[in-house]
């Protein structure tokens, strides 16, 4: 800082940013930043509980099999926390991910393309299907809940086809399989990939004229409209970006499993969804953060193994996590009551 | 650009508008002068947003044109009319509710720097031209990153404004401003506009409550099931002659 006098306009300017300050102050003890709290609390209330509940909780390995187990569900969330802040929905992510497993199997072992060329076909693939999701909805005005309801059983049925209902196998590319379990300093590929994947998508929510679009959307589309922004491009722009991530979770499954298996997606959605919902993103739109659905996608895979390690049945996992679910909405409706 | 007072700025020629069978426009010329306020006054229903939404480029017109400053435009978007200086505050659409005070008044204009290939958001240029902006219309707020959804309906006007007047804007379509403000805050919105008047701002103020448009606008247009039934300076005229053509 210079010493010169102090002028009204500088005056003026640190007061704004004085009463920013105060503001954002403000914020954090409200609105989604509660709910981000919440559950960041609860994530390390059940890490202590089970620490003390079973002594292999806390264990590094274990800790490792969480951070892989939450990897391919956390891409997925994070791909569609996007279309859920726009008011959206996208029930097509898991079997999407699947479709582009099996594209990026078509391409490395079928036709012995390089291995690069797979995974960014399989990408190409998750983000063909968000563009057409993108159209349906944005052109067709076809409501998100049926255009994705469709893609997904699209997505589906074609990963069946296309693979004649068979796994295929990455057995001539064994470096394939490195993408995912490959590791630096014992963390697992797969864990950066999604670390990785969830500070590029936070600062393109953040950061970004899509970002904030995103949040336009869902919060006054009409608003957005007359605003001048080109509604539909916006929307296929942020569904395809969904595609995008669906198409990343699709070639880590298939690099984790060294195999595209073309019977498995259908359930990732509502996981995934699930993990959104968790982490404080409005089913309504126009609010969330990607930390809040990391976070989310945390707790769900942290719960799951928790109860699994106290030898809890499975099918009763899935009843806690279904009471989970209905839990941090409910939260979610009492904040917004107290506003 | 300014000083040709009493010159036509804009003029809508012959617009005609349906909806399906219902007919919105039968034949409208409407015109606005620089530096001039135009009161579009008519009851529910009369065509006033209609006619407005088709002078920002809600929606094209199925018959007649628009001229500007003696060239035919085609608005096919919002933005085409914005980009022509033609900018519309919308009844109650107007802004994003949970957005704050800065990201509404850019949005759709949002400034951004390259970082190589990578656009981003200036957010700092535009936390601090924000300021600006809202310091020149005289609008005080406790920050520029409150929630709009906690300022009150007159603040909201002023926002609007603000961001019209940050960009520009030749001529200022306000539809309802004063709808569900008190006394006080309608007066300050017809501050605003008087105020934008004397910048060279021209306005066109749409309402359905003559006792607020009157004190403020230079010349009125009366509108009734979709055709102009008076286009009058308000020497000429008063509040309850206009009231009659509005009901009779």
């Amino acid at each position: 800082m210079e010493s010169r006098p102090v002028t009204v306009k500088d005056k003026a300017i640190l007061e704004d940013r004085a009463k920013d300050k105060a503001v954002l102050r403000r914020s954090l003890f409200r609105s989604d930043a509660t709910q981000k709290i919440l559950a960041f609390a609860s994530l390390i209330v059940m890490f202590v509980v089970f620490s003390l509940a079973s002594p292999n909780f806390a264990k590094f390995n274990n800790i490792i099999g969480i951070l892989l187990a939450t990897a391919v569900n956390g891409v997925l969330a994070v791909g569609v926390t996007f279309v859920i802040i726009t008011g959206g929905i996208d029930l097509s992510v898991g079997t999407v991910m699947t479709f582009a497993s099996v594209m990026t199997g078509v391409f490395i072992t079928f036709w012995k393309l390089p291995i690069i060329i797979g995974v960014l076909g399989g990408v190409a693939a998750g983000a063909l299907c968000g563009f057409i999701n993108g159209s349906i909805t944005a052109k067709m005005k076809i409501p998100p809940f049926i255009a994705t309801l469709g893609m997904m059983m699209i997505a589906k049925g074609l990963s069946l086809v296309i693979s004649g209902t068979r796994p295929i196998y990455f057995i001539d590319t064994p470096v394939f399989s490195k993408i995912a379990m490959g590791s630096v300093l014992g963390i697992p590929n797969a864990v950066l990939v999604f670390f990785g994947a969830a500070i590029i998508a936070s600062l393109i929510l953040t950061k970004t004229v899509l970002g904030r679009y995103t949040f336009a959307l869902g919060s006054n589309e009409e608003a957005a409209r007359l605003s001048g922004i080109n509604v539909d491009a916006w929307k296929i722009a942020i569904y395809t970006l969904g595609g995008i991530f669906s198409g990343l979770a699709g070639v880590m499954m298939a690099s984790r499993l060294n195999s595209a298996q073309p019977a498995l997606g259908q359930g990732y959605e509502l996981e995934a969804i699930a993990a959104v919902v968790i982490g404080g993103t409005s089913l309504s739109g126009g609010e969330g953060t990607i930390l809040g659905t990391v976070i989310g996608a945390f707790i769900m895979s942290v719960l799951t193994n928790g109860l699994r390690i106290l030898s809890i049945p499975q099918e009763w996992q899935t009843v806690v996590i279904g009471v989970i679910v209905i839990a941090a909405v409910y939260a979610d409706i009492i904040r917004r009551r107290g506003q | 650009m300014q000083g040709k007072t009493g010159g036509t700025m804009v003029e809508m020629r012959n617009i005609h508008k349906w909806f399906g069978r219902v007919c919105a426009l039968r034949g409208v010329d409407f015109r606005v002068g620089y530096s001039e306020v135009v009161g579009l006054v008519g009851d529910n229903g009369a065509g006033k947003s209609t006619l407005i939404k088709v002078l920002s480029g809600v929606f094209p017109p199925d018959e007649g044109e628009i001229v500007l400053e003696g060239r035919v435009v085609r608005f096919s978007s919002p933005r085409d009319a914005m980009e022509a200086g033609i900018e519309t505050i919308h009844q109650e659409t107007a802004l994003v509710d949970t957005m704050d005070v800065r990201r509404n008044i850019f949005l759709g204009r949002e400034l951004t720097y390259h970082l190589g290939p990578i656009e981003l958001l200036d957010l700092k240029r535009m936390a601090e031209e924000s300021a600006r902006a809202l310091r020149e219309v005289g609008l005080e707020l406790r920050s520029a990153a409150a929630s709009v959804r906690e300022l009150s309906g007159g603040q909201r006007q002023g926002v609007a404004i603000a961001r019209a007047m940050y960009f520009k804007t030749r001529l200022l379509i306000l539809d309802e401003p004063t709808n569900n403000l008190s006394v006080k805050e309608s007066n300050k919105v017809l501050q605003y506009i008087r105020d934008l008047k004397r910048q060279g701002i021209s306005s066109i103020f749409i309402t359905h409550n003559l006792h607020h448009v009157y004190p403020a606008a230079d010349r009125l247009v009366v509108l009734k099931h979709g055709e102009k039934i008076a286009d009058v300076d308000r020497e000429d005229t008063s509040i309850e002659e206009l009231t009659h053509l509005m009901i009779a």
